[in-house]
């Protein structure tokens, strides 16, 4: 053979003095490895493991970069790796809940009839046999499922007008008077009102406008409108204000009254913003326990008036189900049914979001040719 | 159609500020009068006083009288709406309803006021609007598509037709080229053109040659310093005030020796 020229691979002169592709995850095995061995040596746990491979996984590659690649490419990864590291710390609950309420969730919400029937007539005795015999579980949560939902409607129809009336206030007559400046200041001290101080205001203006003891899905609407109202005010007045002055200048200068500007032209242009904020307040107060527990008390039975008569709503339910479960010798079905709400509750909520995106896509001003 | 424009002794504030001092001109109707000035002087303040448009910011004022062919634009019990009606504005930037279709922008004066209007006559009134602002050949076929997403140039002409849909007296033009290319800005001047046949025309411009070749009378305004108020300099025919202008600062304005 003759001796050829073959070319020398050689590393561009611009790519020079930098790590290469694989050496994150190189770096990341030796660190899974090496966290391995040293938990093997003081007693293996999952947590310690991921805690301590994260550790010298920074280490690691931040101390091979600053060898190679100099102190600034060091400082860069190290910020990665904090910034990654606080990603997924935040994401660890969140991944851990929705896990949590699936596997636990998931079996009563496979219950027939679960989502059709009621608690009404549901004793400890059936939980008993279900428990001692293998019955199934009986009972469902249609009952709390309608509650929630109307309360919430309730709430809706309440605190919506008011809401997006006073929003429209602060941005288009407010001009920083003293008015328009203290009822900011107030939605702002309403947004921190604990949930049970609103339940508990709701429950005494009803007390003392019906008579004592009144609990209905009313008096729970009104405890959830006060908790919703700011939030809606809150989202309504940041759409507004984006809705650029010139489109309301356009409608003035084609002789347009002010009211008729704002209904016609500067709440279309931010409406999908407004929808999107009001879904999310729903998605805030669906999920609240203590006002409704005050307010609306809880019940076993279908009860489709929010004007008469105990109602039940999912949280109360899960909280009713955990705390005094229907067989207090057998817990379990009870507790299934508790998760399983949960469950349909979390979905409720998604849905809501959702909902939401949809919503502000649908709305938004159109951009085609 | 038209009607003219007298202005006597107007001073205007925003607060306490006096912006422009002691404005009197005479601004003929069925011809086109441009405002030319360096930036600041007031000329869009200026102009958004001749329909009340500069009341729509907090605290802002006038004193002085504006007469629409003899009515005072700021007398006792005059609505803001009516005067704004008989007196249209385009402005710097095109500004479409983004919620609207082509044709809803065009008829947005009147929608907007919930007149009544059988589909025929609206789109007669869409048709006669369009073409008067030079659009109807470019959008005719798109007439229910978004007004976004016309280009700048053609936003602008959509615009112009929107404000004459309304058939108003007077047309304020503030700056409308100054966000347009040439082209554009050559439609938009033909436009003008033809618009002084029927309407009362003011357009400010920062566009010196823009102001030669489309108006017929010209009024400079000039500002002494920062914080002091602008004040109307000379007013006179385009063409004189161009070649032949009595005050020096006219001169050296026109001239670009300015400043």
């Amino acid at each position: 053979m003759t001796a050829t020229l073959t070319p020398v691979k050689k590393r561009s002169a611009l790519t020079k003095g930098q790590l290469p592709k694989w050496a994150p995850y190189l770096v990341l095995a030796v660190a899974l490895v090496l966290s391995a061995a040293i938990m093997a040596l003081i007693g293996f746990h999952a947590f310690g493991w991921g805690l301590v491979s994260a550790i010298l996984f920074a280490a690691g590659l931040v101390g091979w970069s600053g060898a190679v690649e100099g102190s600034r490419k060091a400082k860069d990864k190290l910020a990665t790796c904090l910034v990654v590291g606080s990603f997924l710390i935040a994401l660890l609950p969140l991944v851990s809940v929705i896990w949590t309420v699936l596997v636990n969730g998931l079996p009563g919400l496979m219950d027939p009839g679960f989502l059709t029937t009621s608690m009404n007539g549901v004793t400890g005795a059936f939980d008993n046999k279900s428990v001692e015999e293998g019955a199934p579980v009986v009972g469902g949560i249609f009952h709390a499922l309608i509650g929630t939902l109307l309360i919430t409607l309730v709430a809706t129809i309440i605190s919506v007008p008011i809401g997006l009336l006073t929003a429209i206030y602060l941005v288009e007559y407010g001009n920083d008077r003293p008015l328009a400046r203290s009822i900011t200041f107030f939605v702002d001290v309403m947004t921190g009102i604990p949930s049970i101080v609103a339940g508990l205001f709701a429950a005494a203006f009803f007390f003392a406008i019906v008579g004592p003891g009144t609990k209905t899905g009313a008096v729970a609407a009104v405890a959830l409108s006060v908790l919703m109202i700011p939030v809606v005010v809150r989202s309504s007045e940041e759409m507004l204000k984006i809705v650029p002055n010139e489109l309301r200048e356009a409608a003035y200068a084609l002789g347009v009254r002010k009211w008729r500007t704002i209904l016609k032209v500067v709440i279309p242009t931010a409406i999908s913003g407004i929808a999107s904020g009001v879904t999310l307040a729903i998605a805030r107060v669906i999920g609240e326990t203590a006002p409704i527990l005050v307010t609306a008390g809880f019940a076993t039975s279908i009860n489709y008036n929010v004007f008469s008569g105990w109602m039940a709503s999912l949280p109360t339910f899960i909280y009713t189900q955990i705390l005094n479960p229907t067989s207090p010798s057998n817990p379990d079905p009870s507790s299934q049914r508790a998760w399983g709400a949960a469950l349909v509750l979390i979905i409720l909520v998604m849905l809501l979001n959702l909902i939401a995106r949809l919503i502000a896509r649908a709305f938004a001003p159109k951009t085609g040719r | 159609m038209s009607k003219r424009i007298d202005v006597k002794d107007l001073n205007v504030y925003y607060s306490k500020f006096l912006a422009v001092e002691d404005v009197n001109i005479n601004i003929d109707a069925k011809s086109v009068t441009a405002f030319i000035g360096p930036s600041g002087c007031g000329k869009s303040t200026f102009l958004r006083t001749l329909n009340r448009m500069h009341e729509v910011i907090p605290g802002a004022r006038v004193e002085g009288e504006v007469l629409l062919d003899g009515d005072n634009l700021y007398g006792p019990g005059v609505d803001p709406v009516t005067v704004r009606s008989q007196i249209g504005m385009v402005f710097q930037r095109p500004n479409p309803f983004p919620t609207m279709s082509i044709r809803d922008n065009v008829l947005a004066g009147v929608k907007l006021n919930n007149q009544k209007m059988s589909k025929g006559e609206a789109d007669a009134l869409v048709e006669r609007s369009l073409r008067g602002a030079n659009l109807w050949n470019e959008v005719k076929d798109r007439l229910a598509k978004p007004g976004s997403g016309l280009s700048g140039g053609q936003q602008q002409r959509l615009c112009i037709a929107r404000a004459i849909a309304v058939e108003p007296q007077v047309i304020l033009m503030d700056e409308p080229c100054s966000a347009l290319d040439p082209i554009s800005t050559l439609a938009i001047e033909d436009l003008i053109n033809e618009l002084k046949d029927q309407y009362t025309v003011v357009i400010v411009t920062h566009n010196m040659q823009q102001a030669a070749r489309v108006s017929q009378k010209t009024a400079f305004f000039n500002i002494a310093g920062t914080g002091k108020p602008g004040r109307l300099i000379e007013y006179g025919d385009t063409h004189t005030m161009f070649s032949n202008p009595t005050e020096k600062a006219t001169e050296d304005y026109v001239s670009g020796r300015f400043g």
